[in-house]
């Protein structure tokens, strides 16, 4: 018996699921709001979307080079990163900002926590909050060639009709991937089948926040206004493809839904008395912030555990 | 494999429509058992040396009672069991004690074990048959069972009789056969099933006969259709015994989703079977019930699968405990290429061992031998959160918490999210996008947790 054989830990067969293939997934996912945001907002959207993209993947890059980590970017996760990021950024943004964006979400907010798995606020949202403090004029101005007016959602605000036909589609002003509520779903379905996502966290955030603005949002039942809502502004983007990003939300069950009510909520008060016409990006990292908590308080009960039961003893 | 979860939610939903039982989580691993299913159980004589650890069963190690130079027959006892919860072994040739010396066993402990040299003769002793069972006494079938050395054959070894003699027998509702074999790969129940039914029925009849007010309950994965027919056709005059087929998943055959799937009843970590008013044996254990007390054999054989893609014929042997692994390769016609890794056991659970040279025991159920060891070619990356462990876990704990909480040695943490109800079924690693050890991590810490529980 001179050859020894390979010895480790059961179990001794594993899925054929990576952490890339559901990365690509997410990226499929993304394509059709992708597509609509460059039919709507024309080539500009184009360079802005692969700038972002090749900003989050170099600075990945570079960051594993600088800190002699083993490169990482082969996991697809900074372009979903980068992906994100543009798709929450407005066609017009100087492209040198896009990359900063860019830099700030892989280094500051993923990077310097230690990576995948490590960041406690989503990368591409933390991003957009940092330059919509950094450069409001550039991140606020959704005035193309195609569309002059405000965004549905500010239009709303000034007491302006809106047309939610318009919103479903996607011809309205607004950044790159949220204006179609239409193309954000067939990749939400997509995502859902696919058993990337469930719906545990966008089912109760959008629940929730119906049920807030139908209470604060001043136009009771009226549904033109809550499919408005619904529709415009980064909330469908949001709810199924940023709070649903696996490391910045809880993973027990209860603690999912608990997330998507803390969104839900903080979008209606964000949007109803806010002084901007938006607010599910501060409302997502917000809720992240409060995972930690979150996943502490919901803890699944053990199969046959009985109820109530607080702490096993162990043994038999 | 999001495929793959897909396919998983539409089985699932179709198992519930069919009427089908199960549990709650559990994954669907490559099947693998077409490899050796269709290769009827043959029998393999032992040519060199038989080994017999002290130690194969839970419970205290059994003593000999044979001295080094000693002639044996098959057949009879060559150790007698230390304690309430032991079993006595049985030499399964005749022949002369060679030694009493530490051996490697499956899982790489060495152990103290009676080495025979098998004279080639099998000459057996006389055994006494029962022509009537039901005219034996509770005690008498039960003393049968554990002078026969009869223990959970499917892999855990714990003494029948002990797992018989509960302290509220009345409160026995249900006997369950645990025909699941969910180990991917496995095909030895199966074929017990369709060559040994009437033995299988027997067996659990007498044990039936211990429990008044109980059922005997057949549960079989619905991928061996033609075991639940054959069962079912066997069964249809019996008031007392009933078959009922589960759904295809892993880990279908856990003592507890078990459970939980044929009767409804959940029970945790501190609780037994029997709390739940349940007495669960494997398939190979209820034929070898059947053997002691209807034809006076102790165990000393039993059917295990030989397979893998590095096997040239996979297939099922009926072999005599003790017998060297290598010798039951070489019954399945040897390698066909050489093997990565060789698995005591099915691909979730087993044991891989580092060398062939390690004598079968009462629960060797299988040897998997793989040409490549696909976990070794795959490096762990960063946990992304991603709750598929979750999903998979059958006791709905999180493993990729748990996992963490026992790499940082937060024992406190690992109690407080249940990480001691773990049932080490291995879903969680299987499952894991990431290549995580979590299983790995977490039996380690379990082991750690429980032994300064022991201690205090």
């Amino acid at each position: 018996m001179s050859d020894l054989y390979h010895v480790s830990s059961s179990p001794h067969v594993r899925s054929k699921d990576t952490t890339a293939r559901i990365m690509l997934y997410v990226i499929l996912a993304l394509l059709p709001t992708t597509l609509f945001g460059i039919y709507n907002f024309g080539y500009r959207a184009l360079i802005l979307i692969l700038v972002t993209i090749a900003s989050c993947v170099a600075s990945e890059w570079i960051f594993d080079r600088i800190v002699h980590k083993k490169n990482t970017i082969g996991d697809l996760s900074a372009v979903v990163t980068g992906l994100l990021l543009a798709l929450n950024l407005p066609a017009t943004l100087p492209w040198w900002e896009a990359v900063l964006g860019g830099v700030f979400a892989i280094i500051i907010v993923k990077c310097l926590f230690g990576g995948l798995g490590q960041n406690f606020m989503n990368p591409a949202l933390g991003a957009r909050c940092f330059l919509l403090i950094a450069f409001a004029a550039d991140m606020t101005n959704f005035v193309t060639d195609t569309y002059t007016g405000a965004t549905p959602l500010a239009a709303m605000r000034n007491g302006e009709a809106v047309n939610t036909m318009d919103m479903l589609i996607g011809r309205t002003a607004g950044t790159i991937g949220e204006t179609s509520a239409i193309a954000i779903l067939i990749g939400a379905i997509f995502l859902i089948l696919m058993g990337v996502i469930d719906l545990k966290i966008p089912g109760s955030y959008i629940v929730t926040f119906v049920i807030f603005m139908l209470l604060f949002g001043g136009h009771g039942f009226d549904w033109t206004y809550i499919t408005a809502q619904l529709c415009g502004g980064g909330l469908m983007l949001g709810a199924f493809f940023m709070a649903t990003d696996y490391v910045t939300s809880p993973i027990t069950p209860r603690g999912q839904i608990l997330f998507g009510i803390c969104c839900g909520i903080l979008t209606g008060v964000f949007r109803c008395f806010g002084a901007n016409a938006e607010g599910v990006s501060f409302a997502i990292i917000l809720s992240n912030l409060l995972v930690p908590i979150i996943e502490k308080y919901t803890v699944p009960r053990a199969f046959g555990q009985i109820r109530g039961e607080k702490k096993q003893e162990g043994g038999k | 494999m999001a495929f793959y979860m897909e396919y998983n939610t539409i089985r699932e939903s179709g198992a519930q429509k069919m009427g089908l039982k199960t549990f709650k989580g559990g994954v669907h691993p490559y099947e693998g058992k077409e490899l050796a299913k269709d290769a009827p159980i043959t029998e393999v004589l032992p040519k060199g040396d038989l080994v017999y650890p002290l130690s194969q069963h839970i419970g205290a190690p059994a003593s000999p009672i044979v001295a080094k130079g000693d002639t044996v027959l098959k057949g009879q006892k060559i150790a007698e069991a230390g304690g309430f919860v032991s079993s006595p072994i049985y030499a399964s040739v005749s022949g002369t004690v060679k030694a009493i010396e530490p051996r490697r066993v499956a899982v790489g402990d060495m152990v103290n074990s009676i080495v025979i040299e098998n004279d080639g003769a099998f000459t057996e002793v006389e055994y006494t048959p029962c022509d009537d069972v039901t005219s034996l006494s509770n005690e008498e079938i039960i003393e049968k069972i554990k002078e026969a050395g009869v223990v959970g054959m499917g892999g855990a070894g714990f003494p029948t009789h002990v797992k018989l003699s509960p302290k509220e027998p009345d409160k026995i509702e249900y006997i369950i056969a645990n025909c699941a074999e969910c180990e991917p790969y496995l095909t030895a129940d199966y074929r017990r099933m369709l060559e040994n039914p009437n033995e299988l029925i027997e067996g659990m009849k007498i044990i039936l006969q211990l429990f008044d007010g109980a059922k005997g309950i057949f549960g079989i994965e619905n991928n061996k259709p033609d075991c639940i027919e054959k069962l079912q056709e066997l069964v249809k005059d019996e008031p007392r015994l009933e078959v009922c087929p589960l759904e295809t998943k892993y880990p279908q055959g856990g003592e507890r989703q078990l459970i939980y799937a044929v009767t409804g009843r959940s029970i945790n970590s501190k609780m037994l079977p029997a709390d739940a008013g349940c007495i669960v044996d494997n398939v190979e254990t209820i034929i070898a019930i059947y053997n002691a007390v209807k034809l006076g054999k102790p165990v000393t054989n039993r059917v295990a699968t030989i397979t893998g893609d590095a096997v040239e014929k996979p297939g099922n042997f009926l072999y005599n405990i003790g017998t060297n692994y290598a010798e039951l390769v070489e019954a399945a016609g040897g390698f066909k290429v050489q093997p990565e890794k060789i698995i005591s056991g099915g691909p979730m659970m087993g044991f891989a061992m580092f060398g062939l040279d390690v004598p079968t025991t009462k629960t060797s159920s299988s040897l998997l031998c793989l040409s490549t060891d696909e976990v070794a070619a795959m490096e762990p990356t960063a946990c992304i959160n991603c709750g598929r462990c979750v999903e998979a876990c059958p006791e709905q704990l999180v493993p990729s918490r748990l996992a963490k909480f026992a790499d940082h040695g937060a024992s406190e943490e690992f109690e407080k999210w249940h990480g001691l109800e773990c049932v080490e079924c291995g879903s969680c690693s299987f499952i894991c996008p990431a290549k995580r050890q979590l299983a790995q991590s977490i039996k380690t810490m379990k082991k750690q947790v429980l032994a300064a529980k022991r201690k205090k």
